[in-house]
């Protein structure tokens, strides 16, 4: 198998953008990322999405989007895994590459939310549940969430105000930052007196309806100059029910593939630099951390709130403001971790930078934890 | 936009219902938190838009002194008529004593169907074909049950008689009108409530419109907001108009006193003429007004005023603060009684 590099990034500002379509937000994260990388040559694309075919009504976004950069006819095709649809699409784009069956694959995602209503978004987010024995229930994902965060408080002796701790954190992180939904600080007295969004959840714990995209080029190792080099991506599954795991508060996804990502990259947790996690919400961004193995299990919201994963802590964690803050356009949720990764690792942070950062994770995840994907990125 | 003629503010007159709803009303009954309002004014159960509509024209003729077989015109502007299909306008003309020598009709463009109505009355007197024509918004808007709209959907209105300049409490200066398809807020035919954009409603629709329409006024004006003492926005709740006022470049202390949204609601198309009427019951002579109104659908109408010094002796009756301090709260049971949204 050959070494992947990561030859050129892009993205757009998070937000609202009302008079924009998918295609120009795809097309302007993808140019971007070409002009980043000095690639001319796309041989495959990969269309990371998951609600359009609700949301907008559309599917086909392989051709469509292979026309929107300007390469009608190349091999195309999109990628749905739920809230992971961004990671795991980077993965089946280094798949690709490494093989040798593809030598220059751009791998962008898209999510455009804000034209629907708050109802409709809700219930095509809830698609990534079981229709048959989960969703049908009424639960959304933000109320799956919440089941486990209330277990996990009485499991651990945590307090609400522990958990949402995550997201000051996020918020620190996203001061500034260009690209960033909500680039300002947040106060845990405002999260924890926001409106109650699934109790004990708060509105202020939730990532936002956002519009986005992002793209990342990749090639072969060997012929990116200054590339960053992909170590380890992999991807693994677990029952989407939350009944039928054996711990709900265990995120067996999240474990093997970190695992598996460790094992590929030879480096463990200690390894790593700069982290980015999954924080849909408070408690999905605390149970990451844990079983991605930077914190015990029952003691990542103390981790957090005592300050670890800032960025002078232990583990520098969602360093432009993770989900939360920089914004959840879905699709494109996973390309922006690994592009913000690759900024890190590039030094080119500005404000922002972990210093020295070499070595740098990205996770993203669907639901609660029922698809995961992790990359590892390493500086040569 | 100038007028032929110079057009002034003959006389005008508001109305706020009695009764009020507190935002943490809504929240008890719902379980919800947020206020963006603090209260909203509620109709009593024999009073409907044209009611509201006569109590603010009866003033406004009487403020103004004019004799109202002499008003050519009269247009109410309201999204809540009692009719479907007959004019609020003619009840309305009848009850003033304008008829029958006059054009009368409803306006509908959501919130800004006063400030359209008062439009269309500046051209009837501002081209000579009339010398008195009266605008009216008033309103007593429909929020859906646990919708957004529930706390702010209010009641109240304001009527403005236009005449000559020179005879006016205020003299219009220049207005513009600011208009594109943006579909933020509707209501179908035989629907009880209208349905909104939600975030829609406010970049592209709110904001888009009346800072368009502010920035061309101020452009073709040649004014700055320093030069004006006073400034109205449209308010659909507490929140929006101060942002806007921001946005355009203007300061609380000149929107305080028109800034009536916090205690009375959003009375749709008698938001910003009733914001107007409040400011001018304190505006002293020379002051200049600024006024954007906003319509969802979607539209701005802006208006420049500046008061003249008859404003001293012709704004006797009550005040809007009078109407607004007059209050008498409704637990959430009886606002829906009032509102007739109890189908028995």
């Amino acid at each position: 198998m050959r070494k992947v590099a990561i030859a050129g990034i892009g993205f757009t500002k998070i937000g609202e953008p009302w008079e924009r379509n998918i295609k120009e937000l795809f097309a302007e994260a993808a140019l971007n990322a070409m002009k980043d990388s000095t690639c001319n040559e796309i041989d495959q694309l990969y269309v990371a999405n998951m609600m359009g075919a609700h949301l907008q009504g559309q599917i086909g976004m392989g051709a469509m989007m292979a026309e929107a950069i300007g390469r009608p006819g190349i091999p195309a095709v999109r990628i749905e895994a739920g809230q992971a649809s961004g990671g795991v699409a980077f993965n089946e784009g280094v798949k690709a590459v490494a093989s040798g069956f593809s030598d220059w694959v751009l791998v962008g995602g898209v999510e455009k939310m804000s034209d629907l209503l708050p109802e409709a978004v809700t219930t095509a987010l809830t698609y990534a549940e079981d229709q048959e024995y989960t969703a049908y229930t009424g639960v959304t994902k933000i109320g799956l969430s919440a089941i486990l965060h209330r277990l996990y408080s009485h499991e651990y002796g945590v307090t609400p105000d522990e958990i949402g701790w995550f997201a000051v954190r996020s918020h620190d992180n996203a001061v500034g930052v260009s690209h960033a939904q909500y680039p300002f600080k947040l106060s845990i007295e405002r999260v924890m007196t926001s409106p109650m969004e699934a109790d004990p959840i708060r509105m202020m714990e939730c990532a936002a309806v956002a519009d986005g995209a992002a793209a990342v080029i990749l090639g072969p190792a060997d012929s990116v100059a200054n590339g960053i080099e992909v170590a380890a991506s992999s991807v693994a599954t677990d029952h989407l029910s939350l009944a039928s795991r054996k711990h709900p508060l265990t995120l067996e996804a999240v474990k093997k593939a970190a695992a598996k990502a460790y094992e590929i990259a030879k480096v463990n947790p200690k390894d790593i630099d700069v982290l980015e996690v999954n924080d849909d919400t408070t408690i999905d961004g605390v149970l990451s951390l844990e079983d991605l193995g930077f914190a015990e299990k029952g003691k990542g919201a103390k981790f957090v709130t005592q300050g670890y994963t800032t960025r002078t802590g232990e583990i520098p964690t969602n360093n432009f403001g993770g989900l939360k803050a920089r914004g959840n356009p879905i699709g494109a949720t996973g390309l922006y971790q690994i592009a913000e990764t690759v900024i890190q690792l590039r030094g080119k942070a500005g404000a922002n930078q972990v210093p020295n950062a070499k070595i740098g994770m990205a996770q993203s995840m669907a639901g609660v934890g029922s698809t995961c994907s992790v990359a590892i990125l390493r500086r040569v | 936009m100038k007028t032929l003629i110079r057009v002034g503010i003959s006389g005008y007159g508001a109305y706020v219902p009695m009764y009020r709803l507190k935002a943490a009303e809504v929240n008890r009954m719902w379980s919800t938190s947020g206020e963006p309002v603090e209260e909203k004014a509620v109709v009593a159960l024999d009073e409907d838009t044209v009611t509201i509509a006569v109590e603010c024209a009866r003033q406004a003729v009487r403020r103004s002194g004019v004799d109202p077989a002499k008003i050519g015109a009269v247009y109410v502007g309201t999204e809540s008529k009692p009719y479907a299909v007959k004019p609020s306008g003619t009840i309305v003309a009848e009850a003033i004593g304008a008829t029958p020598s006059v054009s009368t009709a409803d306006y509908e463009f959501a919130c800004k169907a006063g400030t359209e109505a008062m439009q269309a009355c500046i051209g009837f007197v501002g081209s000579g074909m009339q010398k008195y024509a009266m605008g009216i918004g008033a309103d007593t808007a429909q929020g859906k049950p646990a919708d957004a709209l529930e706390y702010t959907a209010a009641c109240g209105g304001a009527a403005y008689l236009f005449g000559p300049a020179d005879e006016g409490v205020a003299e219009l200066e220049a207005s513009y009108s600011f208009v594109t398809d943006t579909p933020d807020f509707w209501r179908r035919p035989k629907e009880m409530y209208p349905r909104h954009g939600n975030r829609f409603t406010g970049e592209p629709a709110y904001f888009k419109h009346i800072t368009s329409a502010g920035k061309a006024l101020l452009a073709e004006t040649g004014y700055k907001p320093t030069d004006f003492k006073w400034a109205v926005f449209h308010q659909p709740n507490a929140k929006f108009p101060i942002n806007v006022a921001k946005m355009l470049g203007f300061g609380m202390d000149q929107i305080n006193p028109g800034l009536v949204s916090p205690v009375v609601g959003n009375t749709y198309a008698g938001s910003s003429p009733l914001g107007l009427a409040a400011t001018l019951d304190i505006a002293e002579p020379g002051d200049r007004i600024f006024m954007v109104s906003y319509g969802s659908g979607s539209g701005s109408d802006a208006f420049v005023w500046k008061v003249r010094e008859s404003i001293k002796h012709r704004r006797g009756g009550p005040k809007v603060k009078s109407y607004i301090d007059r209050k008498r709260y409704v637990d959430y049971a009886t606002y829906l009684r009032h509102r007739g949204q109890i189908i028995v």
